[in-house]
C-alpha cells in the first residue's frame, strides 16, 4: 500500500514535470547528453547512446529472468526448490557473451579516444587557464587575452538570500561578462591550465572536458559546425566558488570572428601586464606538453574594466565608506587564500597582517592586486572602486596602519 | 540435529562467563559479539549524522539560489557526508556483521585478536571527534571533497591537521579489523571448515580483508604526504616546488578504487547468503562466486585511474584503464546470474531479508550499467564530476551496500537477540525505503546527463524539476529509516515474539545450530560441521 501511494505521488510529480519542461536546458538537454555540435560530439553521443541500449536489453532479460521467477517460483504457488546448483556450460555461456559484448562496445569507443586525442595541425591555439573563480582565454600568437566571469546579474542574484528571483535572471549561473569567441569550422587546439587549485573546462556541445591543474598543459581540441552560443561550467570542485565560474563559448563564422580578432587587437586598451600573468609556475617545464611555453609572452589586453563611478574618482570617498566596502570585496574575493583573519595560511600564502606590501608605500600594493604574483592572480577585473575599498580595508584591519587608497590611484596605475 | 548437544552443552558449562554489568561491559569487552553490537550502533549513529548532512545538501538545493547556507559550509557538507558514511557508516557496519557472523560462520568462539578487536573498536569515536569538531572551528569543516585533492585541501584551514590525523585513525581501526579476520578465517575454522565449505559471507570478507590491508597504508601515506607538504616545506603535490598535484590522484585513487570493492564485497556475501535461504535452494555456482569475488579484487588493483580520465593521461593510458575497467563487468555479471540462477525455481518467500536482498540485485544492477557507460572514455569525458556520476555511486552504495546491511541486520538480528522483528514495519520500511531511494537518485541521471556538475551549491534554473523530486526523496527516505531503529530497538529490548533457533525455515549454516539469542560465548569446543551446515553443498546431503 505504501508503495500504491509512492508511486501515485511521483506520477504527480513526473505529470507536473512534463508540463513545466518550458525552461530549455542550457545545454539544450533536459534528459539526456546533448548531441552537440561538432563531429566528436556526434559521435561521443552515440557512442552514450549504444552502451544505453545494450544495458537496455541485457537488463530486460536479466530482470525479466528474475521477475518472472520471483511472481512464478513462490513457496505460496506451492513452487518445490529444484536441486540443481551448478551447471559449467552454463556459468562459461554467460561468462563468454557478456565479454564479446564488451569488446564490440571496446572498439568504436577506442577508435574515438584515439580521434580525440589527436591534436596535431590546429589553426588556432587558445590558452585557458583557470583562477580561483574565473577563466582566462589568450590567443596564442595574436596579443589578445582576457579574463571571464560570472555575469553581474547572476552574481547579485546568486548570494545567500539575495532576495532576487533567480527564474527572472537570463541564464542565470551560466552567463559570463566576456564569452570565449571562436571561429567555426576550424580546428581549435585548446592548452588548458591553471594557476592555483585544480579546475575541470567543461562544455558539453562540445564534448570538451578537460582539468586545468597548475604545473600542467593539457591539450585537447575542437572544430565546431555551426554558429551559436553554447554555454559550460567548471567542472571540477575548486573551493567555495565552484558552482559559480561558467563558460560561455561564441561560435561566429570566420569572417566575422576575425573581425572580432582585429577590433580586439586594436581597440582594446593594451596594457603590458607583468609578465607573471602569463608564465606558469615554476614546475610548467616538467611536463612533455611545451608548446604553450615557446608561444611569445602575452601582453595581456585588459578587459575595458568597468569604469569607476565619476564622483568617487573626483572627490574620494571617507575612509569609513572605503572599509565598509572593502570588507565585503575582501570576504568575496581574497579570504579564501588570505583568510578572513588576515593570518594567511604561510607558507603558501602569506599573512596580510603586518605585511610590507599591504601596509607599505599604496602603489606596491595596488600593483600586487592589479598584476597579481605567482600564485596570487591578478584581480584587474575589479573595479577601481573595489580594489581602493579593499586596499583600504587591508590597510587599517588588524593592526595594520597603512594609507588610504582612492578610486583614482587605482585608475592611475592601470593607464 | 546430531550437533546442537556440542553447543547446548558448552553453554552450560561457561555460565559463569557472562558479560561485566554497566557501562565497562562495553569499554572494556574483547567480545566479539559485544563489539559486533557497538560496530552495528556507532554505524547506525553515523548514518544518522551522515544523513543530516545529506538533508542540508539536499534542502539547499531544493531550489535554485542560496536559500540555507554559504557555499563554503555546503562544500564541507558534501565532504563531511562523503566521509561519514564511508568511513563511520559502511564500513563499520560491515565490521561489526564481520564481529558477530565470522566465529560463529565457521564454529569457532571469538576472533583471533580480541583486544586489538577492542581497540580497534574504540579509536572509531575519537577519529570521528577529530574529524567533526573541525565543523566548529572558525575557518570551518573540510570542504575540498572527500577525495581530498591537492592543491584545493591545502587551502583548508586550521583543521586540517584534524582532517589527516582522522584519516590516519580510521585507517589503524579498519587494518586492525581486517587483520583480525583475516587471521581468524584462515587458522580458527572448525575442523572440517574447508575454506571451500565456507559461507560466502566469510569468503567476501576474507578477500575484503586484503584489499583492506593492502590499500588503507597508501590512503595513509598519501595524506601524511599532505601533511609534510602543508607544514614542513615539502613539494611532494605542489607544482611550485617541483610537485606533481596529479601525483596525489593516482595514489589516492590506488586506494579509492579498491575501496570501492571494500564497501560492496561484503555486501555481495551477504546477498549470496540470503538469497538461498529464501529461495530454499543452494547458492548457484558456489566456485565461480569465489572465484569472481577474487577477480574483482584483483581487477580493482589495476582500474584506478578510470577515475582520472579528464586529468590528461596519454592515450595509452587511457585505452588500458579503459579496457581493465570495461574487463570488472564480466565477473561482477557473473555474480548477478548466479544469483537469478539460484532464485531461478526454487521456492520462494519474501521475508524483509529477502525483499532487501532482491532489491539489492536489481538496484546494484543499474548502478553496474551506469558503471558501464562510465568505463567508456570517450563518454567518460562528458559523465565525470557531473550528477550522473552521483547516481551511479549513490545506486552501488545506498540500494547495494547499505541494503545489504540492511537485510543482513534483519537477517540475523532475531538470532542475536533471541526476538523476531515486526514483519509487517519490516516490509514497511522496505516499501517506503526501495520507492524513496529510487525517488531521490534516479533524477540525478538525467540531471547529470544534461549538465548539471557535482559538488555545487547552486545550480541553473532549468535543473529545478529534477532537484526537487530528488530531494523530496531524500527527506522520505531519511524518514523511513526511523521504521527500521525502532523495529530493532524493540528486538534489542526483549519484546517481540520469541525466534527459534533456525529462525527461518531455509536457513543453513552453524550460526543456526547454536539457540537463539546466541550465548555469550558460542562453539568454545569445535562443533561438528556436517554437510547440512555447509554452503554448497547441503542439497546433496539431503539427496543421501
Ligand atoms: C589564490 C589565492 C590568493 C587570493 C585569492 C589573493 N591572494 Fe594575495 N597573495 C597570494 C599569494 C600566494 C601571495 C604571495 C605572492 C608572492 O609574493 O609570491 C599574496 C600576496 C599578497 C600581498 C602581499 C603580501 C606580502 O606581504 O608580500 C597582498 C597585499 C595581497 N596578496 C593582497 C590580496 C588582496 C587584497 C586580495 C583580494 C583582492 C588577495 N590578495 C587575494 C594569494 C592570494
Ligand atoms: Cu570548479
Ligand atoms: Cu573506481
Amino acid at each position: 500500500m505504501q508503495k500504491m501511494l509512492g508511486l501515485a505521488r511521483f506520477a504527480a510529480l513526473m505529470s507536473s514535470l512534463l508540463a513545466s519542461g518550458s525552461a530549455l536546458a542550457y545545454t539544450g538537454a533536459k534528459w539526456n547528453l546533448p548531441e552537440g555540435v561538432t563531429e566528436i560530439s556526434h559521435e561521443v553521443h552515440g557512442l552514450h547512446m549504444m552502451v544505453f541500449w545494450i544495458c537496455v536489453v541485457i537488463g530486460v532479460v536479466v530482470f525479466g529472468a528474475m521477475f518472472y521467477s520471483v511472481f512464478a517460483h513462490r513457496k505460496s504457488k506451492g513452487a518445490v526448490a529444484a536441486k540443481f546448483h551448478e551447471s559449467t556450460t552454463v556459468e562459461i555461456i554467460w561468462t563468454a557473451i557478456p565479454f564479446f559484448i564488451l569488446v564490440a562496445m571496446a572498439i568504436p569507443a577506442a577508435a574515438t579516444l584515439v580521434k580525440m586525442d589527436d591534436t596535431r595541425n590546429a589553426d588556432l591555439s587558445i590558452k585557458v587557464t583557470g583562477y580561483q573563480w574565473k577563466w582566462q582565454y589568450e590567443y596564442v600568437g595574436e596579443d589578445v587575452s582576457y579574463f571571464s566571469t560570472l555575469a553581474k546579474t547572476s552574481n547579485k542574484a546568486r548570494q545567500l538570500q539575495s532576495g532576487v528571483d533567480v527564474n527572472t535572471v537570463d541564464n542565470y549561473l551560466v552567463d559570463v561578462d566576456n564569452p570565449l569567441v571562436l571561429p567555426v569550422g576550424k580546428k581549435i587546439r585548446f592548452l588548458i591550465t591553471s594557476n592555483d587549485v585544480i579546475h575541470a573546462w567543461w562544455v558539453s556541445q562540445i564534448a570538451v572536458k578537460k582539468d586545468a591543474i597548475p604545473g600542467y598543459i593539457n591539450e585537447v581540441w575542437t572544430k565546431i559546425d555551426e554558429p551559436g552560443t553554447f554555454r559550460g561550467v567548471c567542472a571540477e570542485l575548486c573551493g567555495r566558488d565552484h558552482g559559480f565560474m561558467p563558460i560561455v563559448v561564441k561560435a561566429l563564422p570566420e569572417d566575422e570572428f576575425k573581425a572580432w580578432l582585429a577590433e580586439k587587437k586594436g581597440g582594446g586598451e593594451q596594457v603590458a601586464a607583468a609578465a607573471t600573468t602569463s608564465v606558469m609556475p615554476a614546475a610548467a617545464t616538467m611536463t612533455d606538453a611545451a608548446p604553450a611555453a615557446e608561444a611569445p609572452v602575452e601582453v595581456a589586453a585588459v578587459t575595458p574594466a568597468p569604469a569607476a563611478a565619476a564622483p568617487a574618482a573626483a572627490a574620494g570617498k571617507s575612509k569609513e565608506d572605503l572599509v565598509a566596502h572593502g570588507e565585503k570585496v575582501y570576504k568575496g574575493n581574497c579570504a579564501a587564500c588570505h583568510q578572513v583573519t588576515g593570518a594567511g595560511m604561510p607558507p603558501t600564502f602569506p599573512a596580510l597582517v603586518g605585511s610590507k606590501v599591504a601596509t607599505g608605500p599604496k602603489a606596491g600594493a595596488i600593483a600586487q592586486v592589479l598584476k597579481g604574483k605567482n600564485m596570487m592572480p591578478p584581480f584587474s577585473q575589479l573595479s577601481d572602486d573595489d580594489i581602493a575599498g579593499v586596499l583600504t580595508y587591508v590597510a587599517s584591519s588588524w593592526g595594520n596602519k597603512g594609507e588610504i587608497v582612492q578610486a583614482a590611484d587605482v585608475a592611475a596605475a592601470r593607464k | 540435529m546430531a550437533h546442537t548437544d556440542h553447543t547446548t552443552h558448552l553453554h552450560d558449562d561457561h555460565a559463569h562467563h557472562g558479560p561485566e554489568k554497566g557501562i565497562m561491559r562495553w569499554i572494556k569487552t574483547t567480545n566479539h559479539k559485544d563489539l559486533g553490537t557497538l560496530y552495528l550502533v556507532f554505524a547506525f549513529t553515523m548514518f544518522f549524522i551522515g544523513g543530516l548532512m545529506s538533508l542540508v545538501i539536499r534542502a539547499e538545493l531544493f531550489h535554485p539560489g542560496l536559500q540555507f547556507v554559504h557555499p563554503e559550509f555546503f562544500n564541507s557538507m558534501t565532504t563531511l557526508h562523503a566521509l561519514v558514511m564511508i568511513f563511520g557508516g559502511v564500513m563499520p557496519a560491515f565490521t561489526g556483521l564481520a564481529n558477530w557472523m565470522v566465529p560463529m560462520q565457521i564454529g569457532c568462539s571469538d576472533l583471533a585478536l580480541p583486544r586489538i578487536n577492542n581497540w580497534g573498536f574504540w579509536i572509531l569515536p575519537f577519529a570521528f571527534a577529530l574529524l567533526l569538531s573541525t565543523l566548529f572551528m572558525p575557518s570551518g569543516g573540510p570542504a575540498g571533497g572527500w577525495t581530498m585533492y591537492p592543491p584545493l585541501v591545502l587551502q583548508m584551514g586550521e583543521g586540517f591537521p584534524f582532517l589527516i590525523f582522522a584519516v590516519h585513525l580510521m585507517g589503524i581501526s579498519s587494518i586492525t579489523g581486517a587483520i583480525n579476520v583475516a587471521v581468524t578465517i584462515l587458522n580458527m575454522r572448525a575442523p572440517g571448515m574447508t575454506l571451500l565449505k565456507m559461507p560466502l559471507f566469510c569468503w567476501t570478507w576474507l578477500i575484503t580483508a586484503y584489499l583492506l590491508i593492502a590499500t588503507m597504508p597508501v590512503l595513509a601515506g598519501a595524506v601524511t604526504m599532505l601533511l609534510t607538504d602543508r607544514y614542513f616545506g615539502t613539494s611532494f603535490f605542489t607544482a611550485s616546488g617541483g610537485g606533481d598535484p596529479v601525483l596525489f590522484q593516482h595514489v589516492f585513487w590506488f586506494f579509492g578504487h579498491p575501496e570501492v570493492y571494500i564497501l560492496i564485497l561484503p555486501a555481495f556475501g551477504v546477498v549470496s547468503t540470503i538469497i538461498p535461504t529464501f529461495a530454499r535452494k543452494t547458492l548457484f555456482g558456489y566456485d565461480s562466486m569465489v572465484y569472481a569475488t577474487a577477480s574483482i579484487a584483483f581487477l580493482s588493483f589495476i582500474v584506478w585511474a578510470h577515475h582520472m580520465f579528464t586529468v590528461g593521461m596519454p592515450l595509452a593510458g587511457e585505452l588500458f584503464f579503459m579496457f581493465s575497467t570495461m574487463l570488472i563487468a564480466v565477473p561482477t555479471g557473473v555474480k548477478v546470474f548466479n544469483w537469478v540462477a539460484t532464485m531461478w525455481r526454487g521456492s520462494m518467500t519474501f521475508e524483509t531479508p529477502m525483499l532487501f536482498a532482491v532489491a539489492f540485485v536489481f538496484l546494484f544492477t543499474i548502478g553496474g550499467f551506469s558503471g558501464l557507460m562510465l568505463a567508456m572514455a570517450p563518454v567518460d569525458f562528458q559523465y565525470h564530476d557531473t550528477y550522473f556520476v552521483v547516481a551511479h555511486f549513490h545506486y552501488v552504495l545506498v540500494p547495494g551496500a547499505v541494503f545489504s546491511i540492511l537485510a543482513g541486520v534483519y537477517y540475523w538480528i532475531p538470532k542475536w537477540t533471541g526476538r523476531m522483528y515486526s514483519e509487517f514495519w519490516g516490509k514497511t520500511h522496505f516499501w517506503l525505503s526501495a520507492v524513496f531511494i529510487n525517488i531521490t537518485f534516479f533524477p540525478q541521471h538525467f540531471l547529470g546527463l544534461a549538465g548539471m556538475q557535482r559538488r555545487v551549491p547552486d545550480y541553473a534554473v532549468q535543473f529545478t524539476d529534477f532537484n526537487e523530486i530528488s530531494t523530496i526523496g531524500a527527506f522520505g527516505f531519511f524518514v523511513s529509516q526511523f521504521i527500521f531503529i525502532f523495529n530493532m530497538l524493540r528486538c534489542m529490548s526483549k519484546s517481540g515474539v520469541p525466534a527459534t533457533d533456525r529462525v527461518w525455515e531455509g536457513a543453513h549454516g552453524l550460526e543456526w545450530t547454536v539457540p537463539s539469542p546466541a550465548p555469550y560465548h558460542t562453539f568454545e569446543v569445535p562443533p561438528y560441521v556436517g554437510d547440512d551446515e555447509t554452503s554448497n553443498l547441503h542439497d546433496t546431503a539431503k539427496a543421501h
